[in-house]
């Protein structure tokens, strides 16, 4: 992170430009190397304890245009080939040092309907930006080119003008799509699928439409606005949107296609059923799933004291297990919601944090205290069943095990204690089994995550599924790679479907 | 939007809503429920069970009774209003056999989720003791229709103001002791009632199924906040109920885990009484 403040940084980015765009022979590798990789502007550390904004304000113009500057150009494109949805990473990076920015945006838009999205909560540290040839050349991924902030750059200069480009519908064939869940893989396939002329139809449980991006997110990473306009674009294409329904429950998915004559089905219902420690205490007042925590505060707007109905338990001492994306939000939205120690308890060490390097700093700068090599033993309780402490276990590096990460042994004798009144418990996600348990024809794994093929076909046909469902608990983006799979095999099922049907008439 | 069709006030804090709702009239079963919200943006999300439904006209109906400010909202909606968001059915159906005889336990507002399950085992031949009861006479609900369907039907209030004086536990007990003992029992009522209810049964043997209204968020598994100890086992009312064995449910922390935001709801209230008494005085120094 750098300790420059906004304007600083921002007045040297105005100054390298202007020295760079007035050379007189173009810009050559060499030069490129030497422009220094530019640092996020952010919300102060301290005035973001008590607010819900986005704590990264984005790139500048200046600055957007100097990073793309630092992009070679390269012939072989890893960054490209690591892009679950395979954006021409390079080709809208030239636009942008251009100042082409509507060129850039034209040109991710050719394969991604959320960049604002992408943008934000990718790992590009693990995707496109790890074997960026500038940062293998500097020793350091974090200084490869920042491509999601150059992606989250120009979707929001689109956003900005306030004339967001509908993409074009191929006119209509007449076949009906259902898509169950609007998250990410949902919101993709509805995308690819409405495109080809198909009628798309997406069937939400929430009153609210995102999925995850909308209750676990929080806005201070993803701001609704951004889920609302990524949404009001599939509206403008014709996509027809069911809150309120619960398939599964409110109608059976295999009556979706008999009884209201869906040609195909999407499943994209993620992973929601919360992993719990099953250590002793841990049905006390005061312990969480991250997902009952974040979604009071997010969707259910608890952060909100004055106006929300519901309420958000008020901690002032709080332990989260876990050290994945979620375990950080339900972090940080602790020290929002006014908590005066929160501590994130983790068995291994920092260095195999599932989470993004830069959330880890983001909650290290908001105050939070990283206990690693520690986990929880069992939840002590006090008055009225409410948490009083956790007791914990400390633990060392051993043999690395399936994951290739060296396992945590425990330390006999090691137990202490930590005074906390809230534990919020962040260590994963089983499949949600609503909809398997009213579908038995659907083949699902021992961990009851959809089984599907290449194409992601289910064992029923005309029904496929992507994202969590399928993936176990995983990414944004890999959850609309798979989405962007399964629309192509609904497409080209139904236009084979629809020419046949043309021949025969 | 779902329409609010009718309205019937049935005790002094009781309330019977008709809402147009076609597909879940259509899918629901015993023992199901829905949950509503009366504001997209900030409303909580209210379980309630689905007292009875009408496929043809596509009608679900819903009781509640006023607890807290939701449910006081939702009390002054009237017929031809509508409420932004209900989803549902939600749970687990009953299991419906012949069983042969069951006892059938309503307290106060839990015989509101008693009556379509009552209604199922009837249908499913069953024989029905009903025993209905409430702290007082004003307080119970659906006395004709759980009568109706009822071979042995016996009411009592802790007061004595009807029928007969005293808690739902001692008729129970009573039939308990008959030879043949029933086959089953189901209790539904305040939580301590379905505690002793089940403690009443235990010596006896008497298989005994309880209907569980936790601390919910969405109703679909992803939270976790319904989460009971049931024997060895965690469970999750909204998919894995909302009916267990009562006599496996660990009542207490179920009753320490419904009082989770009694702090913070009391505060609420009392501002809620704050800014009424503030209203009252503007009105008055206009």
């Amino acid at each position: 992170m750098s300790n420059l403040s906004n304007e600083e940084i921002q007045a040297k980015a105005i100054e390298l430009l202007e020295e760079i765009v007035t050379r007189e022979e173009p810009i050559k590798p060499r030069d490129r190397m030497k422009i220094p990789p530019q640092a996020m502007p952010h919300q102060n550390e301290f005035a973001r304890r008590n607010n819900l904004d986005e704590v990264a304000l984005g790139l500048t113009m200046e600055q957007a245009r100097l990073e793309a500057m630092r992009c070679l150009q390269c012939v072989k494109k890893t960054c490209v080939n690591d892009c679950p949805v395979f954006i021409d990473i390079p080709g809208f990076i030239q636009y942008i040092a251009d100042g082409d920015m509507q060129g850039a945006a034209d040109e991710i838009k050719k394969v991604s309907l959320l960049p604002s999205i992408c943008g934000r909560v990718c790992p590009q540290e693990t995707q496109c930006q790890q074997n960026c040839t500038v940062g293998k050349a500097l020793k350091d991924v974090d200084k490869g080119v920042a491509i999601g902030r150059l992606e989250r750059f120009v979707a929001d200069w689109e956003r900005a003008t306030g004339n967001i480009k509908i993409p074009e519908v191929k006119p209509e064939t007449g076949k009906k799509v259902a898509v169950i869940g609007s998250g990410p893989a949902g919101l993709v396939v509805a995308a690819d699928v409405r495109r080809e002329g198909h009628h798309v139809t997406i069937f939400e449980a929430f009153h609210k439409l995102g999925g995850v991006m909308r209750y676990g997110i929080p806005e201070f990473r993803l701001p609704n606005d951004i889920i609302d306009q990524e949404i009001s674009t599939l509206e403008k294409m014709g996509v027809e949107f069911k809150t309120n329904f619960v398939v599964g429950r409110t109608r059976k998915l295999m009556d979706l296609i008999k009884k209201d004559g869906y040609d195909a089905i999407f499943v994209g219902t993620g992973a929601g059923l919360p992993m719990f420690m099953g250590i002793d205490g841990e049905n006390l007042v005061g312990v969480f799933s991250a997902n009952e925590y974040l979604t009071r505060a997010n969707l259910m707007r608890a952060f909100d004291r004055e106006h929300a109905d519901t309420p958000i338990y008020q901690s002032k001492n709080v332990a989260v297990l876990g050290g994945g994306n979620v375990a950080m939000d339900a972090a940080r939205m602790a020290v929002r919601l006014g908590a005066d120690n929160v501590y994130v308890v983790y068995r291994r060490t920092e260095k195999e944090m599932p989470a993004r390097v830069e959330e880890v700093a983001h909650a290290k700068e908001e105050g939070i205290e990283f206990h690693f090599l520690r986990n929880a033993k069992r939840i002590i309780g006090g008055e009225n069943g409410r948490v009083k402490a956790m007791e914990c276990l400390k633990y060392e590096l051993g043999e690395p095990d399936d994951s290739g990460r060296r396992r945590p042994v425990v330390i006999p004798g090691s137990e202490f204690t930590l005074d906390v009144d809230t534990v919020i418990v962040s260590i994963g996600n089983g499949s949600n089994p609503l909809i398997s348990q009213t579908t038995p024809e659907l083949e699902v794994n021992r961990w009851g995550n959809i089984i599907v093929d290449d194409n992601q076909k289910t064992s029923v046909d005309k029904i496929y599924a992507g994202g969590d469902i399928v993936l176990g608990a995983a990414t944004v983006i890999l959850a609309m790679g798979e989405g962007r799979k399964a629309a192509a095999a609904i497409n080209k099922m139904l236009s084979d479907e629809f020419a046949a049907e043309a021949k025969n008439n | 939007m779902t329409k609010i069709l009718h309205k019937k006030q049935l005790s002094k804090d009781v309330y019977l809503m008709k809402l147009d709702a076609p597909l879940i009239a259509e899918e629901r079963k015993a023992g199901q429920f829905i949950i509503l919200q009366l504001d997209d943006n900030y409303g909580e999300r209210i379980p309630l069970t689905i007292a009875d439904a009408d496929k043809d006209e596509g009608s679900i109906s819903i009781i509640f009774q006023v607890v807290g400010k939701s449910t006081q909202d939702l009390s002054k909606m009237n017929a031809g209003q509508s409420i932004p968001t209900l989803v549902g059915p939600l749970g687990t159906p009953t299991h419906i056999d012949n069983f042969g005889t069951v006892v059938c336990v309503g307290g106060g507002i839990g015989v509101a989720p008693l009556h379509p399950i009552a209604q199922a085992l009837k249908a499913a031949g069953n024989k029905l003791v009903i025993i209905i009861g409430a702290r007082s006479k004003d307080l119970l609900i659906l006395e004709d229709e759980m009568k109706a369907i009822a071979d042995e039907f016996i009411v009592c209030t802790d007061d004595g103001s009807y029928g007969r004086k005293a808690l739902v536990t001692e008729p129970l007990k009573e039939v308990c002791e008959r030879n043949p003992k029933p086959d089953m029992s189901i209790a539904i009522g305040p939580p301590i009632m379905m505690k002793f209810c089940a403690e009443t049964t235990r010596p006896y043997d008497v298989h005994t199924l309880v209907s569980l209204n936790t601390i919910m968020v969405d109703g679909t598994g992803m939270c976790g906040g319904c989460r009971v100890n049931v024997g060895e086992d965690v469970k999750f009312v909204c998919v894995d109920g909302p009916e267990f064995d009562g006599h496996k449910v660990d009542f207490d922390n179920m009753i320490s885990r419904l009082n989770s935001y009694k702090d913070i709801e009391q505060e609420a209230h009392e501002c809620n009484l704050d800014r009424q008494v503030e209203e009252k005085k503007m009105e008055v120094s206009k």
